[in-house]
């Protein structure tokens, strides 16, 4: 029963605490404005694979690969 | 290397062949019989491969083997597990069709976690796993990890599929809620979880993406998760090592309160979180945008995992579970609508600028059922996790209406697309073989699923309303049988959507037949039947 208690006012507190934060933090982590590109290159990623294999590779800064995929748009 | 493998199996094909002979129960028995002639056939494979060289491995291609054979582990075990659907529907409306000469065997009580299992975990869990192998490879731009490990992970889950669903025929249970299977198919998921967990983490820390992108978050949660849930709902005793018979670790409410964390993630971590892995990546991909809001879908994926976990609770309202505790799985119940709703509107609204693919793109109406479907589920779910609502709904029909809702409506329309998606693009074939099919497809499903929660909630709330009706002396109105005699007809409809919903998925597996076969069709896809004046008709995607 003493470790019961023990856990409990652990889990009711200090965790509790640190559960928050953290939750708090990854709202604070998603909203990060300067955080905006990189967003929008992982957004982009599942149109930067090529169907025929690994495709290009290195980072996406440097790589060749068509990151703009508006000009890749298609229609019907 | 080689002998080490050898000297395994043939230690597993010894034991199991002791386990025959030594085995105190029918499903045990069964069981080693199984499980040695599998180990025998690996073992002559395993000889016959000694000191043949190693085919050279294509470092510079995606492993899409194991995805295309996942795709058809997934209509098969569709097929399966909603045939069984069918059939218990109709031992429901029709109790004759327990027959007497396939007895214990066919009995609706053994047939029904059969069909649980293998839409959740055969059906659904195949497509997560092809899924997520086919999308983290190219969403991290790499060669999947762990080289062959991924066909141990892959046979591995057909393997335990075949070793639960005879067991729940052969009596073996450990009687929890999607947690049946007894103690030594518990260890072997365990490893081959492991090993899952392995080729999906080496494949992210392998990336060629600086980024881990979202749909590859959902599924490591989903993968993390299971893991966790599994191992802690199964902690049992076996009675011997020769017989199949274990004893739960926890006893009394200790014991349902874990069974229903667990029952509940099953359902948020295996058929919410693993699925909107593969919606955060089928639908931008097949309505060629990018998600609608990538800092929509981190706080999604965090909100969803931190509240999920706390719901299961309001499974037990009303039982020896202290209030607090069904409060406050009622309270995150109501609170976890929100994360659910937006990442229903993130999917939808990623069809901004596209919502014409509606009308001509099958697989995206797939998608868009999918996701509405989603949106229904849950919000039906926290509503009837409210302990008013609760007193009234549960133990009734309109439980199983809600779940056949989430089911066939989220997961199972969200497979269809993977599977119409996957399968042209695996066996590079440009379309599927009939796009009426799918269009055939997608309606008698939806028909399906309409009389299926139509007729359950009517059934399910008139149950509900049955069993608490008095009479001005404070006396209880209806027997048991009466409710059971009065629900037939929406029984007969039940069973009718279920029927239609796997007429829908037999079509689907005729046009994959059709399509893997390489059948070319000559004729114009439906959006192009009426082209404006002037434009000339777009090649087919």
């Amino acid at each position: 029963m003493e470790t019961y208690s023990t856990l409990r006012a652990f889990a009711d507190s200090w965790f509790l605490i640190a559960m928050v934060a953290f939750f708090l933090g990854t709202w604070v982590y998603a909203f990060w404005p300067s955080l905006k590109s990189s967003r929008d290159a992982a957004a982009s990623i599942p149109f930067r694979d090529d169907e025929t294999g690994t495709g290009c590779t290195g980072s996406c800064e440097t790589c060749t690969c068509n990151t703009d995929i508006s000009k890749e748009l298609r229609n019907g | 290397m080689a002998i080490v493998k050898l000297i395994l199996l043939g230690l597993i094909a010894l034991f199991a062949a002791l386990a025959t002979d030594l085995g105190q129960d029918l499903a045990y028995r069964v069981h080693a019989v199984i499980i040695f002639v599998v180990a025998v056939g690996l073992f002559i494979r395993e000889l016959r491969n000694v000191g043949e060289p190693a085919a050279p491995v294509p470092t510079d291609q995606y492993n899409d083997d194991v995805v295309r054979a996942g795709v058809i582990a997934t209509a098969f075990w569709g097929i399966a597990g909603l045939t069984v659907g069918v059939l218990i529907a109709l031992q429901l409306t029709f109790p004759v069709l327990n027959f007497d000469w396939a007895q214990p065997f066919g009995n609706f009580g053994r047939l029904r976690p059969l069909h649980t299992s293998a839409v959740i975990f055969a059906f659904g869990g195949n497509a997560l796993i092809a899924s997520s192998i086919y999308i983290v490879q190219r969403t991290s731009r790499t060669r999947l990890y762990g080289g062959n490990l991924v066909w141990f992970v892959f046979w591995g889950y057909q393997l335990f599929i075949v070793l639960a669903a005879t067991g729940y025929l052969l009596g073996a249970t450990q009687s929890k809620e999607y947690a049946e299977p007894e103690w030594y198919v518990d260890i072997w998921l365990t490893l081959v979880w492991v090993a899952y967990l392995v080729v999906f983490l080496g494949t992210i820390i392998n990336r060629r993406e600086r980024h881990i992108y979202v749909a590859n978050w959902f599924f490591l949660a989903f993968i993390i998760t299971v893991a966790m849930l599994h191992v802690v709902n199964n902690l049992a005793v076996p009675v011997s090592i020769w017989g199949s018979k274990s004893v739960q670790l926890f006893g009394g409410v200790q014991d349902a309160m874990t069974q229903w964390w667990y029952g509940h993630n099953a359902v948020g971590f295996f058929l919410t979180a693993g699925f909107l892995g593969m919606m955060y990546y089928y639908v931008p991909k097949q309505a060629n945008r990018p998600v609608y809001s990538y800092k929509l879908s981190i706080v999604h994926f965090w909100a969803l995992i931190f509240l999920y976990i706390w719901a299961g609770p309001h499974h037990l309202h009303y039982t020896a579970l202290p209030d607090w505790a069904s409060t406050l799985g009622m309270v995150f119940s109501v609170i976890l609508w929100m994360p659910s709703w937006a990442g229903m509107m993130n999917g939808l609204m990623t069809l901004n600028g596209a919502w014409d693919k509606i009308r001509t793109d099958p697989i995206i109406r797939f998608l868009v059922a999918s996701l509405a479907f989603y949106g229904m589920s849950t919000f039906e779910g926290p509503m009837m996790s409210i302990r008013a609502v609760n007193s009234l709904s549960h133990y009734t029909d309109w439980t199983v209406g809600h779940v056949h809702s989430g089911a066939l409506g989220w997961n199972g329309m969200i497979i269809f697309a993977m599977i119409y998606f996957l399968t042209p693009r695996l066996w590079n074939r440009g379309a599927m073989y009939s796009n009426a099919a799918m269009n055939w497809h997608f309606w008698l499903a939806m028909i399906g699923i309409v009389l299926y929660a139509a007729s359950m909630w009517v059934s399910g709330i008139m149950e509900g309303l049955m069993w608490r009706e008095v009479d001005d002396q404070g006396f209880l109105v209806n027997s048991f049988a009466d409710t059971v005699s009065a629900k037939y007809p929406m029984y007969l409809v039940r069973s009718l959507g279920g029927i239609l919903y796997l007429a829908g998925a037999g079509i689907m597996c005729w046009n994959m037949w059709m399509t893997i076969r390489g059948y070319a069709r000559v004729s114009q896809p439906v959006a192009q039947m009426t082209p404006p004046a002037g434009a000339t008709a777009a090649p087919a995607e």
